[in-house]
């Protein structure tokens, strides 16, 4: 009944979960949503640096994606420019200069959709080996500088006058979204990586009252999405990416349901 | 009489903070050491959360020398905003900078009178009880200098008078130094070793009792502020206690 693509696109789907349930929260928190969006859309500049250069698509999407987060955090330091402003320049600037390349690139046969809304479907073992090798590499990143992460998360000077090193963190979890894009892009697209990112912790937020939980329901949410849009998308055809992200939502709308029971008992 | 060979716990000399080509503080020495209570005291705008980030290691861009002598330092800053999205527990906040065992949370929860609300999440609470849950989390870590940016704002006049018994009573008992911001003049003349009066420069400073008397205190905050202090110096004779009842000394 289960063909081999669908084994490994679910595999493939849930070892994205994993990482996206935690790194989605501290994206919330840290009002990051559309700094992810700025990452995403650079990774088009990336996939046609690789395209071009003939190098590793994940690869190439984590340098460039990453030298976009370095610029802007150094771009903030050193402008007046409102963050989201810088944001939307970094942004921009990257998709054009992406779909310039593109236009150059008319010799090689290129799935734009594929690359704006993910084909996890296609997804082969060596993708499988980089969602799952790099990703338990980015969780254990963020398991060691999750202590000081999260208190530069609730408030900078704290963590740094009682010595927790937030800017360090900062960079290092600035770099890990930066991975994290890149072995993500082929399954949900880069249109759509941050609502992979946002839905399930948004979700988890409206069922938990303390960080862990938060964490831990959100990868559950993850896995969920990606097991519900991919059987979706298996029995409906419906294209797989957008599947995903469709049931994020309708778990985030049930969410809401129990978020608003669980306050109304709390006023009463 | 000071003791000279209390150990330093941190030392500002000739500090000087510029931000877009505006002074904000200039040539600040001072140095808390353990078992003191450091008090700026200053209109707004004076520098007093500039001058406290500075010792803290948080403001880098500075000139002249800050020297931190312990890494265990308590803070409590002046405004900690919880995002919403965030959910946190006061337990959770307890533990935010290092591991403190069950009963240190309990016991420091219980000194600022807010135990009741260990497992509250913090958009829960009232600005009140936030500012005591913010003062129980710096001083369970049991540190070596604590610094309070105005720890008692929005504290119910009550619970003002014994926080700051609670401060006092923590640089007896632990011998812990303490930088203190305030606004409470009456309050930091009775329970401070030394007053710093800020005005983007050190206008004075030195024992309460003699910067209270001094030219540059009564042009800053006026005349009565320089009654403010005798009216304490009068009163010393008596305690307060938690309930809010005053004791007489013997």
């Amino acid at each position: 009944m289960l063909d081999d693509f669908f084994i490994r696109a679910l595999i493939a789907g849930l070892g994205v979960a994993l990482i996206t349930g935690p790194m989605g929260c501290f994206t919330i928190w840290r009002r990051l949503s559309f700094f992810g969006d700025t990452l995403a859309h650079s990774a088009l500049l990336g996939v046609t640096m690789a395209l071009t250069f003939e190098l590793n698509i994940p690869l190439a999407v984590f340098v460039i994606s990453s030298i976009i987060a370095v610029m802007l955090l150094s771009l903030q330091k050193n402008t007046r420019l409102p963050g989201d402003a810088l944001l939307g320049l970094l942004a921009h600037s990257s998709l054009a200069i992406g779909l310039v390349v593109i236009g150059f690139l008319s010799n090689i046969r290129f799935d734009v959709m594929g690359l704006l809304f993910g084909d996890i479907l296609a997804v082969n073992n060596i993708d499988i080996l980089i969602i799952w090798i790099g990703g338990t590499l980015i969780l254990i990143i963020l398991k060691l500088i999750w202590k000081s992460l999260f208190a530069a998360t609730v408030n900078y000077d704290l963590a740094e006058a009682e010595g927790m090193k937030p800017d360090r963190a900062n960079v290092i979890f600035t770099i890990l979204m930066a991975a994290m894009i890149a072995i993500a892009i082929k399954m949900v697209g880069l249109l759509l990586i941050t609502g992979m990112l946002i839905m399930p912790a948004a979700m988890a937020r409206n069922l938990s009252d303390n960080p862990t939980k938060m964490v831990i329901l959100s990868i559950i949410g993850g896995i969920m999405s990606v097991s519900f849009g991919l059987f979706a998308s298996l029995e409906f055809n419906s294209p797989s990416g957008p599947s995903i992200i469709t049931a994020a939502l309708i778990l985030f709308l049930l969410s809401l349901i129990n978020f608003r029971k669980s306050n109304k008992i709390k006023n009463y | 009489m000071k003791i000279n060979n209390k150990k330093t716990l941190v030392k500002l000399e000739n500090a000087s903070v510029e931000k877009n080509k505006k002074i904000l503080v200039k040539h600040i020495s001072l140095e808390v050491k353990q078992g003191e209570i450091v008090t700026l005291i200053g209109p707004n705008g004076s520098g007093k959360t500039t001058t406290a980030k500075m010792a803290l290691g948080i403001n880098k861009n500075f000139e002249g020398n800050v020297k931190r002598f312990t890494s265990q330092i308590g803070y409590v800053p002046q405004k900690v905003m919880i995002d919403w999205t965030l959910p946190i527990r006061v337990n959770d906040f307890m533990q935010l900078t290092s591991k403190i065992n069950p009963e240190e949370i309990n016991e420091a929860l219980i000194f600022t009178g807010v135990d009741h609300l260990k497992n509250k999440n913090l958009n829960e609470l009232s600005g009140g009880e936030f500012q005591r849950v913010l003062i129980a989390r710096a001083i369970a870590k049991k540190p070596e200098l604590l610094v309070l940016d105005e720890p008692v704002q929005g504290v119910d006049f009550k619970g003002e008078i014994s926080l700051y018994e609670l401060i006092r009573s923590i640089s007896e008992k632990t011998n812990c130094g303490i930088l203190l911001i305030s606004h409470d003049l009456h309050v930091v003349m009775s329970a401070t070793d030394y007053v710093v009066c800020l005005n983007g420069h050190i206008c004075c400073s030195g024992t309460p009792k003699k910067v209270a008397n001094s030219d540059q205190y009564r042009e800053l905050f006026g005349d009565r502020a320089s009654t403010m202090l005798s009216i304490y110096e009068h009163n010393h004779d008596h305690s307060h206690s938690t309930d809010g009842t005053i004791k007489k000394n013997n």
